[in-house]
C-alpha cells in the first residue's frame, strides 16, 4: 500500500504515465516512421509495399467495403471463441472431477490439436458448407486446447491445506467447486483466453480463405489477386485491430472479475 | 514440576480423548508407520500443547482429531463423539500454518466462509465483525489477503475457526511461519482471544518456549512411530507475561522439554 501512496504524487503520476503509454508509442512511431521513409528514399513501389501514409488513406477511402465485410468475421471470431471455450471450460470441469474421462478424451483432444488447422479447414467447409458454420467451428478449434489445458492446471492448482479447510467445514463437492476449485482457476482461464482473443481471429481468416464471399479473409484473397496492396494492407490494419479489441475486452472482463490480485507485484 | 498424573488422562467428559491410536499411511514401498498407541485427554477449557521434532507425526494427531485423516487403530472422541459426527456439528475450528485464506474474498468475506457453507452466513455477519474486533482486525474487513502481512493474516484464519462458536480450536503450526517478534505478540494475543472466548485449545508446535509459555500441559511426542514420551503439567500462573521467559522456573521447563526432545532427535 506505501507503493501506490508514493505513486500519488504528481511527479510519479507523470513517469507513470509516460511509462505506460509514452514507451509503447515511441516504439511503434520508430517503426512506422522508419517504414515510411524507407519507401520514400529507395523508391519502392506502392503494388510491392505502401508506406503507412498510404495505408492510412486506403484505410479512410475503402472503409465502406471494409466496415461491409468486418461485420462477418467479427461474429464468425466471436463465435467461434465463444463456442470453442465453453466446450473447454465445461470439458476442464468434467475432467477434473472424473479422471477416466479425462484419460479417455485427453488423447482426443491432443489429436485435434495436432491436426493443422489450415489442413483441416478445407475439410471443414466441404462437411459444413460456405456460410458461417465452419468459420465458427474453425475458430473454435483454435481457441479450445490453450483453455481446456489451462482450466484444468487452474482446477487442479487448490492448495492442499485448502481442500483440508473445506473438508473440516463439511463443504458438499457443489461448495468445494463454486467456493474454492473455480474461483482459483480464474487466473489460469483468463490467461488462456487472452491467448485465444488472437486465434479466434486467425482462424475465422484462414476459413475465409478457403471459401467465402466476404468477410475479412475474403478481402485478403480479393485483394492480393487484383494486386490492390493498399486494401491488402489495410485490411490486414483492421483485422489486426479486430484482435486488439477483442483482446482489450476480455483484459477488461479479467479487471472486472480478478479482482484480488495486486496490478504490481509486490515488493 | 510434576509429570501430569497418567490417571488423570482419562477424564469422564474430555474435550478430546484419544486411546491407543495407531496411523499407517500407505506408501507406494513400505507402509509407513507414523503413530504408535498415541493416548493423551485435553480437558473443556484446557489449553494443550502438542510438541514434537519434525516429522513426529504431530499435525497428523491433529488431522486424526478433526477427521481430515482416520486412524488405522484406536478411538478418538471429540466432546464424547466421534470426530466425524464432532465435524459436522462444527464442534472444532481448524488453524492450518499457512492462514488459508481464499485470496479473491476479502477479510470480512473469509471468516464468512464457514457460515456460508453450513448455510447460516445471513446472521452470522454481526458476529463476524465482532470476531474480527476481538482479533484487532477491525478496520481491515474489506482488505484483500494479499494487502495483509503474515500476522494478520493468521489472525483472520483464527477469527474464520471462531465464527462457528467451536467449543474447541485446533491450531497446527498457527505461528510457525512467523517471525520472532510477531510471533511472541501473536501468542500474547491467542491467549486474550483463549480467555475471552473459553475455548479449548489443542495446539502443534515444534517451539517448546512457545509450548511451555501458552499452556496448560505439554505433551511431548517421540519419532518414528510417534508415541506420547512426556505429558507435563505447566503450573505457572496467569496471565502470563513475556517476563515470564526469563525466570527460572520457565527455563525449568523448556530445559526439561529440551532434554526429551533431544533424545528423540536423531541426526541424520
Amino acid at each position: 500500500m506505501a507503493i501506490a501512496a508514493a505513486r500519488q504524487t504528481p511527479r510519479g503520476r507523470v513517469a507513470a504515465l509516460i511509462r505506460q503509454f509514452g514507451l509503447p508509442a515511441l516504439g511503434i512511431l520508430t517503426i512506422l516512421g522508419y517504414w515510411e521513409l524507407h519507401i520514400r528514399l529507395f523508391s519502392v513501389p506502392n503494388y510491392l509495399m505502401p508506406p503507412p501514409s498510404l495505408i492510412a488513406v486506403t484505410l479512410v477511402e475503402e472503409w465502406p467495403t471494409l466496415e461491409r465485410n468486418v461485420g462477418t468475421t467479427v461474429i464468425e471470431a466471436v463465435g467461434g471463441f465463444l463456442l470453442g471455450n465453453a466446450v473447454a471450460i465445461l470439458l476442464a470441469v468434467l475432467f477434473v472431477h472424473n479422471r477416466p474421462m479425462e484419460r479417455t478424451l485427453f488423447p482426443v483432444a491432443v489429436a485435434v490439436r495436432t491436426v493443422p488447422i489450415i489442413a483441416i479447414a478445407p475439410i471443414l467447409v466441404l462437411l459444413l458448407g460456405n456460410g458461417y458454420a465452419p468459420k465458427v467451428v474453425i475458430a473454435a478449434l483454435i481457441s479450445f486446447f490453450p483453455t481446456l489445458v489451462n482450466m484444468v492446471r487452474g482446477l487442479q492448482a487448490v492448495e492442499t491445506s485448502a481442500l483440508e479447510l473445506m473438508r473440516v467445514l463439511s463443504a458438499t463437492k457443489a461448495q468445494v467447486f463454486f467456493k474454492l476449485r473455480l474461483p482459483s482457476s480464474l487466473p489460469f482461464l483468463f490467461a488462456a483466453l487472452k491467448i485465444a482473443t488472437a486465434s479466434s481471429v486467425i482462424g475465422a481468416i484462414v476459413a475465409e480463405w478457403i471459401g467465402a464471399d466476404t468477410g475479412l479473409g475474403y478481402l485478403i484473397v480479393i485483394s492480393t489477386f487484383e494486386f490492390r496492396t493498399g486494401l491488402l494492407y489495410a485490411t490486414t490494419a483492421v483485422a489486426s485491430f479486430l484482435a486488439l479489441a477483442l483482446f482489450l475486452s476480455v483484459v477488461a472482463l479479467e479487471r472486472l472479475i480478478v479482482r484480488w490480485q495486486p496490478d504490481t507485484p509486490r515488493q | 514440576m510434576s509429570p501430569a498424573d497418567p490417571s488423570a488422562s482419562r477424564i469422564d467428559l474430555a474435550a478430546i480423548q484419544l486411546e491407543e491410536v495407531g496411523m499407517t499411511f500407505p506408501t507406494s514401498s513400505v507402509p509407513l508407520r507414523v503413530l504408535e498407541a498415541v493416548s493423551l485427554a485435553v480437558r473443556p477449557g484446557e489449553f494443550v500443547s502438542l510438541l514434537g521434532p519434525s516429522g513426529c507425526g504431530k499435525s497428523t494427531v491433529l488431522r486424526l482429531v478433526a477427521d481430515i485423516l482416520v486412524p488405522t487403530d484406536g478411538r478418538i472422541t471429540v466432546n464424547g463423539e466421534s470426530p466425524e459426527t464432532a465435524r459436522r456439528r462444527r464442534a472444532f475450528g481448524f488453524v492450518f500454518q499457512d492462514a488459508t485464506l481464499l485470496a479473491w474474498r476479502s477479510t470480512l468475506e473469509n471468516v464468512l466462509l464457514p457460515l456460508e457453507i453450513s448455510g447460516d452466513a445471513s446472521r452470522g455477519r454481526e458476529r463476524a465483525r465482532r470476531l474480527l474486533d476481538l482479533v484487532g482486525l477491525a478496520k481491515f474487513e474489506s482488505a484483500y489477503p494479499w494487502q495483509l502481512s503474515g500476522g494478520m493474516r493468521q489472525r483472520v484464519a483464527i477469527a474464520r475457526a471462531l465464527v462457528t462458536e467451536p467449543r474447541i480450536l485446533l491450531m497446527d503450526e498457527p505461528f510457525g511461519a512467523l517471525d520472532e517478534i510477531t510471533r511472541e505478540y501473536m501468542n500474547l494475543e491467542l491467549l486474550r482471544i483463549w480467555q475471552a472466548t473459553a475455548t479449548t485449545i489443542f495446539f502443534v508446535t515444534h517451539s517448546s518456549p512457545e509450548a511451555v509459555f501458552l499452556s496448560d500441559r505439554v505433551v511431548v511426542l517421540g519419532t518414528r512411530p510417534g508415541r506420547v514420551k512426556l505429558d507435563l503439567a505447566v503450573d505457572l500462573p496467569r496471565p502470563r507475561d513475556p517476563a515470564l521467559k526469563e525466570t527460572v522456573e520457565f527455563a525449568r521447563y523448556t530445559a526439561a522439554l529440551r532434554r526429551t526432545l533431544v533424545g528423540e532427535t536423531r541426526l541424520e
